[in-house]
């Protein structure tokens, strides 16, 4: 494994590069990763409008959007002032590609795509990755993904309508949505981003399993490491399933199989296994980064070790075990066999474990440090307030009777949104803690802080009254709340809701103009700014092509913060003690 | 947040209510607990420049065994006293001489009553688009299928909901306890005019019910 390390380290040689395979046909993790990023940010703004959309609709139903007017009927009705009102069948439109373009294209981009690229080789002491140009290639062809599903608003009829679930058979026959070439194009946009997803996968596993720096056992791995590791794994293993799926919808759709569709002998529940087969591990990839970026910036900021270290790594691969049980718990209500609910209840109880131990870990790691709260402490502080949330709320729902009232509702909204949008805190601390090894400069903290505390206030404005929507029973994906009297009385809330949801979008605006601002005119970063301990702030700001002048040794764990060994308070990975005085000698 | 529960009608709702309540004050308690203790170390912990250095720890069996086992014990307990409600409510459907027939479609619910013959699913039957009339205290036994894409029968104040998934029939039921009218929604995305497909419930007394039915299913003169 060191010698394929030392292998790559020596590419570090060959510099000159033109324009284009520096910036665009780049074969370096870093520069990928970068591309990853500005793809998933544009693609956040997007989703984030879309989800503004659908806001506007649910508080003030079939009132005109200011300047929506320009698009044409019958996608939008002209209000007055140049306003638009959305109807039915885009309000459908806007809420599928919001959920997913947010899932698909910026969740995984970004802590996957981006985080995954930049930090595995910095982290394990490697070069680059195993294999450079499928990493390339991963990101083209995610990319193409991208296109292919924005293109998807351009085609007569508009782009997918059925949820992001997608459920046959409303998705599998056109006459059912009035969707035909837009839903083609959503199942062929996510077929290909699946084998992005894939390449990007093998590559991690082998880079993992193959190139860590010696010394760099696997429980030496900083947790960002393991939850990538187990991400990628459930990547491999969950994405032919939907592949599989999406191939089927689009045989019934185009082909006439019935694989879905009862008239021709298809079970429409397949769909749901299949898809939630797939969706269940689905959630702790989009999680399991943000909950091993969070572990290593709690760490750090709090200049302490991870309190329970190899309970994090284990719970993390028990969670990646207890994934594939228990997708039933989406189906509580569909139909299913009512003797296998009970049974996905118990396994949906005990995937609740590990996630209480990280969370009771989180806790103990704060406990007793020195804690600095900066920009991204704040963001992983934040993320660990949210997802408590959305973990516990998630028990409701585990329990079968309750479920029955409370499935489909914006309870189950509320408990999505508060553990997979809550993922952009992670997501925002990642971006303000690795900022400076990725572009060598610092963003600025006061802009920093003002971007937190709005994004905290109102992500919760947003998503936690819709807790009281859900008990009050308002259904999901339902485009006027005002046509049913018993939720005519909590309309109030979905005012609220959405003046939330609005200021939280324009409070973005902070954390755009910090990082573009940033980008060329920050403060130029040091090595180590944060004083961590992990392998990529021992590397130079920012890593040239091949990352380390010479490939590192590995003396310990990540997280030797506060340790009597030394005078300082942390203990980079690869520092050698023994052979400090050696050094002097020369 | 409880308040906004709306009004139970039903006999296995109050179980239903009760499984919620339990889990609120569960989580609600650990919420508060962890937020707490979260927001407290923040403060005490804090870096002052006074020197301390953090505690060089790196964790303790015994908590991790603590707060691995108490969850377990929750959350297992937690399922075993769902069991029993999840099988009287989608199980064990009790018997009854009042069946109907629900057939969902875009976006409708079509409500069929046996005809003379007593049969569901023959020429004679009864039908109605939306309205369902039933007796109060008698258990009520609904065959619900759909006849193009998923729906889902949705009684929020009986606390009962159903998907209807075409090519199957499903057999639901629920008995009302408090006569009255009762929104009934379509709660899965079923298209473009899922949003307003719904019908009521209308519970009567059983002298009501006769009337409405003397009026309604008897077979017209001609």
């Amino acid at each position: 494994m060191s010698d394929t390390a030392a292998a790559h380290g020596a590419q570090g040689h060959h510099q000159e590069l033109g324009f284009i395979r520096r910036y665009i046909f780049s074969q370096d993790h870093k520069m990928i990763a970068r591309q990853f990023l500005f793809l998933g940010l544009f693609m956040l703004l997007i989703g984030g409008m879309l989800a503004m959309l659908v806001r506007w609709q649910l508080a003030w139903p079939e009132t005109a959007v200011p300047g929506l007017g320009f698009i044409p009927e019958p996608y939008i009705y002209p209000g007055p002032n140049g306003g638009g009102i959305i109807p039915p069948q885009t309000y459908n439109a806007l809420f599928t590609m919001h959920a997913t373009i947010m899932i698909f294209f910026v969740v995984m981009p970004i802590m996957v795509g981006t985080f995954g690229n930049f930090l595995i080789p910095l982290m394990i002491g490697a070069g680059d990755m195993a294999f450079p140009k499928l990493n390339m290639l991963s990101f083209w062809v995610g990319f193409v993904a991208g296109i292919v599903l924005l293109a998807s608003f351009f085609v007569p009829g508009g782009p997918a309508a059925g949820g992001w679930t997608s459920y046959a058979t409303l998705s599998a026959r056109a006459q059912y949505t009035g969707v035909d070439l837009g839903q083609d194009l959503w199942i062929i946009a996510l077929l290909i981003s699946g084998v992005s997803s894939l390449m990007g996968a093998i590559n991690y596993i082998t880079t993992i399993v193959n190139m860590r720096a010696p010394g760099m056992h696997y429980f030496r791995m900083p947790l960002t490491v393991w939850s990538l590791f187990i991400t990628a794994i459930l990547l491999l293993l969950a994405l032919p399933v939907l592949t599989a799926a999406l191939a089927m919808l689009l045989f019934d759709r185009t082909v006439g199989t019935s694989f879905f569709l009862p008239e021709g002998g298809g079970q429409p529940l397949l769909w749901q296994h299949m898809f939630w087969f797939f969706g269940h591990p689905e959630v702790y990839i989009l999680v399991l980064p943000a909950m091993g970026v969070t572990s290593d910036l709690l760490s750090t900021f709090s200049r302490k070790p991870v309190f329970g270290y190899h309970a994090m790594a284990f719970s993390m691969i028990s969670i990646a075990f207890l994934s594939w049980t228990v997708w039933g718990h989406h189906m509580f209500v569909s139909g299913m066999n009512p003797l296998l609910g009970t049974a996905f209840m118990m396994t949906t109880m005990v995937i609740a474990v590990p996630s209480a131990i990280k969370t009771f870990n989180w806790l103990g790691t704060l406990w007793g440090g020195t804690i600095r709260l900066t920009v991204p402490m704040l963001f992983a502080l934040g993320f660990v307030s949210n997802f408590l949330i959305g973990g516990l709320s998630g028990i409701f729902m585990a329990s079968t009777p309750v479920d029955i009232f409370i499935h489909d509702t914006y309870y189950i909204v509320a408990h999505f949104h508060y553990v997979v949008a809550g993922i952009i805190f992670a997501l925002f601390a990642a971006v303000y803690y690795w900022f400076p090894k990725m572009f060598g400069r610092m963003t600025n903290e006061p802009l920093g802080k003002i971007h937190f505390v709005l994004t905290y206030i109102f992500f919760n404005g947003a998503f936690f009254p819709m807790h009281f929507l859900g008990v009050a029973g308002h259904m999901r994906r339902i485009y006027n709340p005002m046509q049913y009297e018993f939720l005519q009385p909590m309309q109030h809330w979905n005012v609220f809701i959405t003046t939330s949801a609005l200021i939280l979008g324009v409070s973005q605006i902070f954390f755009l103009v910090n990082f573009f601002w940033s980008l060329f005119a920050g403060k130029k970063a040091e090595r180590n700014p944060w004083q961590a301990n992990t392998l990529e702030w021992s590397a130079p700001t920012p890593p040239p092509h091949g990352n380390f002048a010479t490939t590192p040794t590995v003396y310990r764990g990540p997280y030797e913060y506060s340790s009597p060994e030394v005078k300082e308070d942390w203990l980079p990975q690869d520092k050698d003690l023994g052979a400090k005085a050696a050094a002097r000698a020369h | 947040m409880m308040q906004w529960l709306p009004e139970d009608v039903s006999t296995f709702g109050h179980e239903i209510d009760s499984l919620f309540y339990l889990i609120y004050y569960i989580t609600g308690v650990a919420f508060i607990l962890v937020t707490v203790l979260m927001l407290l170390f923040v403060v005490m912990y804090r870096e002052r420049n006074d020197g301390r250095r953090a505690t060089y720890n790196h964790g303790n069996t015994t908590l991790e065994i603590i707060w691995t086992v108490i969850p377990a014990a929750i959350f297992i307990a937690l399922s075993f006293m769902s069991v029993n409600t999840w099988a009287k409510v989608k199980r064990h459907a009790p018997e009854s001489d009042f069946e109907i027939a629900v057939a969902a479609k875009q976006f409708n619910w079509e409500v069929s009553y046996a005809g003379a013959d007593a049969k569901l699913g023959t020429e004679d039957d009864v039908k109605f688009d939306n309205d369902i009339h039933v007796p109060v205290n008698k258990p009520i036994r609904v065959q619900l299928s759909s006849k193009d894409v998923i729906h889902s029968f949705f009684l929020p104040n009986l606390r009962l909901k159903q998907d209807a998934v075409p090519g199957r029939t499903f057999l639901v039921w629920f008995e009302a306890v408090k006569p009255g009218k009762y929104e009934l929604p379509c709660a899965e995305l079923c298209g473009f005019g899922h949003s307003g497909m719904k019908g009521w419930l209308y519970v009567h007394t059983p002298e009501d019910y006769k009337k409405w039915a003397d009026e309604n299913l008897a077979p017209k003169p001609q």
